[in-house]
């Protein structure tokens, strides 16, 4: 996983409300058994028109926002399937970092697992940032994940906290299988009494 | 002073190997894993590469149900090549990782959130995760289920836990009982409206109350089920003797010495009386109405006596901005009588409502009457049990005269992965459970609403109250 310190780059607004993983991801996309070309599948139905030529009208193919590496999203971002392939896409269009007010659950853990930094602000902030960034003169930002902070230009840095796991991890681009499994014989030792206490789980 | 438990809080607690910061984060143990073809190829390839091996493989069940056909006559063979290389993938993983594998041909074969259940997989007091969003269903059995991504099913193959952070706990407690001819979906649906698409995002939600009590184990699957659709990232019950009737007899729930041992402790599954919830809803389910989305998200909900709502119902520019957005997908008009709105297909599948008690319900509302001339109607069983119940219940014949396609048992055209698509522009009636953009097809739009509602809106045509139907009755 690649580790994220601090990056800079564009941010695009995409701010409706509840843009589902279907959208994100389309069934379409989801036939592999590996990770590979999900960054064509990424809002696939949005970016494309049905000729398979860039919809000029969506944000991430008007040219101030081309090669956007942040998004500044709408509430519930991500709701709906558990699809990782959604995260897979978003990484692998460039995309490092989503900051929104709130996250469907499945979709925020699976974004941490993937290095793909989901910030929560509060509304007030959020549509301050949202203003600041729809201007294609002043979308370019940088997310400093060791400060916690996103600067801005000619603006106020606009703070931000993530869990203090979740950020290590982060900056660390932490293998968590590899970090759990030291924890082995822990685990071990729950597992025997659990299924002692409950025989019919075993 | 110490408070008592909620019934969330003793799940975890029970669960809980250790903890791992302040934050609320613990490493938490899973009793049960459902695996699906569709989720899990690269948590499988990320062990291969790492040369890892799966924790405790009696804790995991496979079974295929999202890419499969559900034509009436059921061959193993899959003519998409990508699903088919899915299928071929998982049941090589299953071999090869010694997991229980249910392939498309089993007998028990289904959507998993229903055959986990009717397996007698679930059992109260477990902590299930799984690569699929309504892995909350299983909260109907006195569990507590959750959805995962495909890393964090690598992470639980490996070592039988997850990093997990604690939820806000939140108790919806239903009062009052149900009219005739309304069902748990309505109550979920009137609860989505109410809260949000987001209103449990971040919360674990217990349903409890004299509403709840009189539901059958079935009807409140229904309802843990869509829960996820209001964000919540778990939904549960308190189990009950419903629950123990229904898991008696079942193949994998324990059974003589063992069942006892284990209805005794299972006695404690309940939330303390003084336990405090993060937050505390009321719903009476006596004045419900049955319930329909018109738009794009669960929460675009309205009863059935409502109109198609505008924009200038709502309070701030961006939400009349999405219901703008939403009643153009649609192809809808503000103010038009929801009863009016014509369907061109009917759905009737989904581990929302595809179980035999919705299939008896909608067999009840078909009696001898006809699909209308112009809709597509379509019956897909939850699982292959289902279907061969139904069969015998005489049910299958009902909808077969009725002029429903009467089908094989999978995900189907919930989500539309395998050849069950609609095209653009095609209006469908649907028992399932979401109503996004394209969901059932590009194009396509999609009104979520009761398995009787759906049948009633076959025969007529048109979204209908049922409540007129069964008065015509
Ligand atoms: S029936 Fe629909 S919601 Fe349920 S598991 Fe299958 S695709 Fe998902």
């Amino acid at each position: 996983m690649e580790p994220f310190i601090s990056v800079t780059g564009t941010a695009a607004p995409m701010l409706a409300a509840n843009i589902d993983t279907d959208v994100i991801m389309p069934k379409q996309f989801l036939k592999g058994i590996d990770r590979q070309g999900l960054d064509r599948g990424l809002f696939h139905g949005l970016r494309f028109q049905e000729d398979g030529t860039p919809d000029p009208s969506f944000i991430l193919n008007q040219p101030a926002w081309q090669g956007s590496r942040f998004l500044v999203v709408g509430p519930n971002f991500g709701c709906g399937s558990s699809r990782e392939h959604a995260v897979w896409g978003l990484q692998q269009l460039g995309i490092r970092a989503l900051i929104g007010t709130t996250f469907a659950g499945i979709f925020y853990d699976n974004c941490q697992r993937n290095g793909v930094l989901t910030i929560k602000l509060d509304p007030e902030r959020h549509q301050q940032l949202a203003d600041v960034i729809s201007n294609p003169e002043r979308n370019q930002i940088t997310v400093d994940l060791e400060q916690q902070i996103i600067a801005l230009e000619n603006a106020d840095a606009v703070p931000f906290q993530v869990d203090t796991l979740k950020r290590d991890a982060l900056m660390r681009g932490l293998d968590a299988i590899g970090t759990t499994l030291e924890r082995q014989a822990q685990i071990m030792a729950f597992e025997q009494r659990h299924l002692a206490q409950n025989p019919w789980l075993k | 002073m110490t408070t008592g438990k909620t019934l969330y809080d003793k799940h975890i607690d029970s669960h809980t190997v250790c903890q791992l910061d302040d934050d609320g984060h613990v490493l938490l143990y899973i009793d049960r894993q459902v695996l699906n073809e569709y989720t899990s190829p690269q948590a499988f390839s990320g062990l291969r590469e790492k040369q890892r091996k799966v924790w405790r493989p009696s804790t995991s069940l496979a079974v295929v149900d999202h890419v499969n056909p559900t034509a009436p006559n059921r061959i193993a063979l899959i003519n998409d090549p990508g699903g088919a290389r899915q299928v071929s993938y998982f049941g090589e993983n299953c071999h090869d990782f010694g997991i229980e594998l249910f392939d498309v041909l089993d007998k028990r074969q289904g959507i998993e959130h229903v055959v986990a259940p009717e397996q007698g997989f679930i059992l109260p007091g477990m902590v299930i995760a799984a690569g699929d969003s309504h892995t909350t269903t299983y909260g109907a059995l006195g569990a507590f289920g959750f959805g995962i991504g495909t890393s964090e099913i690598e992470h639980l193959l490996a070592t039988q836990t997850l990093v997990y952070k604690r939820l806000n706990t939140m108790r919806v407690t239903v009062e009052g009982t149900l009219a005739r001819g309304m069902s748990s979906k309505d109550i979920i649906m009137a609860l989505i409206r109410r809260i949000g698409a987001s209103g449990a995002t971040g919360y674990a939600i217990e349903f409890a109350g004299p509403g709840i009590g009189a539901l059958s184990v079935e009807a409140r699957m229904t309802i843990c089920n869509m829960a996820v659709e209001a964000g919540a990232r778990g939904a549960f019950m308190a189990p009950d003797d419903k629950v123990y009737d229904y898991l008696k007899g079942r193949e994998r729930a324990p059974s003589g010495e063992l069942r006892e041992q284990a209805l005794a402790r299972w006695q404690d599954l309940k939330s303390d009386e003084d336990a405090v919830f993060d937050m505390d809803l009321v719903l009476d389910s006596s004045d419900l109405a049955p319930m329909v989305t018109w738009g794009t998200s669960p929460d675009q909900a309205a009863s059935i006596s409502d109109t198609v709502p505008g924009p200038e119902s709502y309070d701030t520019p961006s939400q009349r901005r999405d219901v703008e957005r939403a009643l153009y997908y649609m192809g809808l008009t503000p103010g038009t009588p929801l009863t009016d709105i014509r369907i061109s297909h009917a759905f009737i599948g989904s581990c929302t409502n595809a179980r035999i008690e919705d299939l008896r319900a909608a067999a009840d509302m078909v009696g001898d009457r006809k699909v209308a001339e112009h809709v597509r109607a379509i019956i897909v069983p939850g699982s292959t049990a289902v279907r061969d119940q139904a069969e015998a219940e005489g049910l299958a014949d009902i909808f077969i005269r009725a002029g429903f396609e009467w089908r094989q048992s999978g995900c189907s055209m919930c989500l539309a992965m395998n050849d069950d698509v609609l095209e653009p522009g095609d209006r469908c009636a649907s028992s399932t459970n979401r109503n996004f953009e394209g969901r059932q097809g590009a194009g396509a739009r999609t009104h979520l609403m009761s398995p009787v509602m759906v049948a009633a809106a076959a025969i007529k045509g048109h979204l209908t109250d049922i409540r007129e139907m069964t008065e015509e009755a």
